[in-house]
């Protein structure tokens, strides 16, 4: 059931989170202002998108629909996609190249590559009759422009003048594990697609911060027998606890532990893949680390599993519908077999995805659970109370950051 | 009677589609060689040459793994495809190796009881034709729309 608005106050413990957020127009509404359009950076696009000046791409920050595009100064610019004469969108296409500049298909206002008004149709009329009045200035009109910060090639953009610089923002070690991914490295994009989510949001960030929920819905690599060995790992969460990162490395002594007992058991063992090379892949971080999951505050996702490398772009379409953008990402130095081992270990990720169909659906699991129960809490006491880095991914640690985080920038 | 290649390969169309809808999952991959590729992309990333897949399979192996992961891994609620084929387009032929092309439409069935389109697009498949038989060497699901609803859980 989806609501106008909810009286409820919620509970003031992080450890609770009322259903309602999810349900209703009021929410929804504030959120734009306070989040979509508020002091946060919202992730446009990759740089390597956008190589040449002229190059463009549409996106959208919430409800708001954006340009980005690069131009003649090698920069990086963006700007809403509404013109400012009527509010027709300027840009229809998804993304091109050689733009020299973007005329609104309804009275040909045209802008710049920066978004500045540079021409009216018929400003002065014709024959001089009609036409704008002579007080009438093209630089009072313009869509509004967006901040721009690039961080490691990855393009973030903000409604707000008070939001942080991008590397405070994130603090230095979120930077430092987004820097661990794409830092110093020309990405290639390998593909794009879009996953429609029937549920709000913030279910699906609740979903990708939840690292309880990893062994137990995802069943793919326990069934395989994919997952015996013990994995270090933990949790990271920022002092705002918006960000976080789960990470977890192949402990080299409990695999050789493992690998015995595996041994062992192998006539126990049901399934097996009948083609192993799925998984098979190459030491790309010299760290152990096999698995980085980061996120950005309020819609953005860095993901890392083993040589599965995409970006994730989540855009909220209305109360109750998400959209999740994938962009699977390979490197210009990949070799042709590093490359075919990244093609293959994105069928764990994806719509279709081993390891993510599931996170497709369960969020629409809740919106439908939690129709008839606006009134009523979710719980989150695994690992305690705070939001906090942890050694253990039995917690909700990060999941009480995004609430955290959230309550903060909508004054709950 | 000796069928013509376009019979060959409409009979192994119709053959695949109605072992997807009947949920013999287990004989999907048997419409294939033992070398094949398998993959499902959008028409945007076909257009643009991005080599990126939804799903994508270079083995019989894999294809029996999609299998055996919906069958006793992943978690999705109970649904079943309709497939509507056109007629297939033969594209070329040489020797045993035929270049076809088929226009698809998939509605989609959950348990709830709602049916909806889930998927258009066009099959790109390079059959190879042995003992009378059309099996796959290489079929790429190009979909129409570069959005999926929800999930994709069963093979197009």
């Amino acid at each position: 059931m989806l609501l106008e608005a909810h009286k409820a106050t919620p509970s003031e413990t992080l450890t609770r989170v009322p259903y309602w957020v999810f349900q209703t127009a009021e929410t929804y509404r504030k959120e734009q202002e306070c989040i979509f359009q508020g002091p946060c950076w919202h992730y446009l696009a990759l740089e390597v998108e956008l190589p040449e000046p002229g190059d463009f791409r549409t996106t959208r920050i919430g409800d708001t629909p954006v340009v980005v595009t690069r131009d003649d100064d090698g920069e990086i610019y963006a700007f809403e996609n509404r013109c400012a004469h009527r509010g027709a969108l300027i840009c229809l296409d998804n993304h091109g190249k050689g733009k020299k500049d973007f005329s609104c298909v309804y009275h040909a206002w045209t802008y710049d590559r920066q978004g500045n008004l540079r021409g009216v149709a018929f400003k002065d009329g014709i024959k001089g009759k009609g036409g704008m009045p002579e007080t009438f200035r093209m630089e009072d009109h313009a869509p509004r422009k967006l901040r721009i910060a690039i961080l490691h090639g990855l393009i973030f953009g903000s409604f707000s003048e008070e939001v942080p610089p991008i590397e405070e923002y994130l603090g230095e070690e979120i930077s430092g594990r987004i820097e661990r991914v794409l830092g110093g490295r020309k990405p290639v994009v390998l593909g794009r697609v879009t996953q429609a989510l029937p549920n709000n949001w913030k279910l699906y960030m609740e979903n990708v911060k939840d690292s309880y929920h990893a062994s137990i819905l995802h069943l793919f690599f326990t069934t395989f027998e994919l997952n015996r060995l013990s994995l270090k790992g933990g949790i990271i969460v920022d002092d705002s606890g918006g960000h976080h990162v789960s990470y977890s490395a192949i402990d080299t002594v409990a695999q050789k532990d493992a690998e015995y007992a595996k041994q062992q058991l192998r006539s126990e063992s049901q399934y097996k893949l009948a083609d192993p090379s799925l998984l098979q892949g190459f030491d790309e971080y010299h760290d152990g680390v096999t698995l980085q999951i980061l996120s950005v505050f309020p819609t953005f996702v860095l993901q890392q599993i083993q040589n599965a490398i995409a970006v994730r772009q989540i855009v909220p379409r209305a109360i109750d519908k998400t959209d999740l953008n994938w962009t699977y990402l390979g490197f210009a130095d990949d070799t042709p077999e590093q490359r075919l081992v990244r093609i293959k270990q994105n069928n764990l990720v994806g719509p279709a995805g081993y390891i993510s169909m599931e996170d497709g659906c369960v969020g629409g699991f809740v919106q439908r659970g939690i129709a008839g129960a606006s009134d009523q809490e979710a719980v989150l006491e695994m690992g305690g109370s705070q939001a906090q880095s942890s050694e253990s991914r039995v917690t909700e640690a990060s999941v009480r950051g995004f609430w955290k985080a959230y309550r903060s920038n909508m004054g709950l | 009677m000796i069928d013509s290649v376009y019979q060959m390969i409409a009979r192994a169309q119709a053959e695949y589609a109605r072992c997807i809808d009947d949920d013999r999952l287990e004989e999907w991959p048997d419409h294939f060689h033992g070398s094949c590729i398998y993959r499902i992309t959008t028409a945007a990333n076909h257009r643009e040459g991005l080599e990126g897949a939804i799903i994508f399979a270079n083995s019989k192996g894999m294809l029996k793994d999609r299998v055996s992961a919906l069958r006793e891994a992943n978690i999705y609620e109970r649904q079943s495809y309709r497939h509507i084929l056109g007629q297939p387009s033969i594209l070329q032929e040489s020797g045993s190796e035929v270049r076809s092309e088929t226009s698809f439409l998939v509605a989609r069935i959950v348990q709830d009881g709602d049916t909806d389109i889930f998927a258009t697009g066009r099959y790109l498949d390079l059959y190879r034709i042995e003992d009378g038989k059309a099996r796959l060497n290489e079929r790429t699901v190009v979909c129409d729309s570069s959005r999926i609803d929800t999930l994709m859980a069963l093979p197009l």
